[in-house]
């Protein structure tokens, strides 16, 4: 585990570097001009690519030589885009599935 | 800002109400169950205010990520806020010191009240703004505060809870994928992130993927640029 101070520093970096990503339209463009183009396109074709990422990297856990190691994520992940698909809200999504992943780690697999 | 202006944000800010208590108390027994409690879960919410950049905040300082690699993953995982702020830039225009506050709290759901939602007769269209953007930024404290607290007292087991942040990225993904002129870059994004686990190791894979990814979006620009323009309504969390 961090100590404090480390937690603190990282704490201060993502509240810097997210205020930071919130400003800069404002920094660069509020007196006219345009943004660079290449810099449209990213934040047009970025975040998909990113949250893409991001999901692969939260089930980089999955191991696969026993069920309990793939079958609750896959269950859980699976239970979470056919809820969205099915009702569209957001949160009875996220619940649902991580109610289901606890009970699955904690009781059918724990 | 008056208490007039407040009365008049509130009623527009209530589903925001509902989303960010239930995404911030997930939010805050996550970070209890990686052992930082309550003074850390407000900390966050009141500096750093962003869905999922405190998402994987946990995990970063769950898992002791070096200071580069958290301010690159924040870097990316905001940029989408360059979008947001852009269409902002009228709106915010001439509201002197408490601009500094709407733009540090444009989230998107304060960014997407504040594309629809009109001042009421009677309150100034900047105390309304500020009002939302408030109103808004308190919800998110107080859910994050509610959630680890409760995890503290209750002690119950949280094994898994941290499987919100994969369900929150999912459900945003099916969004993006709906919205989505083309699929490719979120094809790509998975496909490079899963090589550079096999490749890299669950360690140090984040990094690597990431170059990789901006790398062949430069690449592709000419070739997606022709794709009909993303939708910029994606209902995500920030």
């Amino acid at each position: 585990m961090l100590t404090p101070g480390q937690a603190l520093a990282s704490i201060a970096v993502m509240a810097a570097v997210t205020f930071f990503t919130r400003a800069l339209p404002f920094l660069f463009f509020d007196r006219g001009g345009n943004p660079p183009k290449l810099v449209l396109y990213l934040g047009q074709v970025l975040p998909p690519a990113i949250i893409a990422m991001l999901i692969v990297y939260c089930l980089r856990g999955m191991t696969f030589h026993t069920p309990a190691g793939w079958l609750p994520p896959l269950l859980a992940g699976g239970t979470a885009v056919a809820l969205h698909i099915w009702k569209g809200n957001d949160l009875l999504s996220i619940f649902g599935a991580t109610v289901l992943y606890m009970v699955l780690v904690q009781g059918v697999f724990g | 800002m008056s208490r007039k202006s407040l009365a008049a944000a509130f009623p527009v800010t209530v589903p925001v109400l509902m989303g960010y208590l239930a995404i911030g108390m997930a939010f805050g027994l996550m970070l209890q169950s990686a052992g930082y409690g309550v003074a850390w879960a407000f900390l966050m919410s009141l500096t750093i205010y962003a869905g999922s950049g405190q998402y994987l905040g946990v995990s970063l300082l769950a898992s002791g990520a070096p200071l580069t690699q958290v301010a690159f993953l924040t870097l990316m995982i905001n940029f989408r806020h360059l979008v947001y702020g852009l269409s902002m830039l009228e709106k915010f225009r001439g509201m002197g010191p408490r601009k500094l506050y709407m733009i540090f709290s444009l989230t998107d759901e304060t960014y997407a009240l504040l594309s629809s939602a009109q001042a009421p007769a009677g309150v100034r269209e900047h105390d309304f703004y500020f009002s939302v953007a408030l109103l808004n930024h308190s919800y998110w404290i107080a859910g994050s505060v509610i959630g680890s607290l409760a995890g503290a007292a209750l002690g119950f087991d949280t094994t898994g809870v941290d499987f919100a942040m994969t369900a929150l990225f999912l459900v945003i993904a099916v969004g993006q994928w709906r919205a989505a002129g083309s699929h490719l870059p979120a094809l790509l994004g998975g496909a490079a992130t899963l090589v550079s686990l096999l490749l890299v190791g669950a360690e140090d894979m984040l990094l690597p993927a990431l170059g990789v990814i901006v790398f062949a979006l430069a690449l592709l620009r000419s070739r997606l640029e022709a794709c009909p323009r993303q939708s910029r309504k994606q209902e995500v969390h920030s």
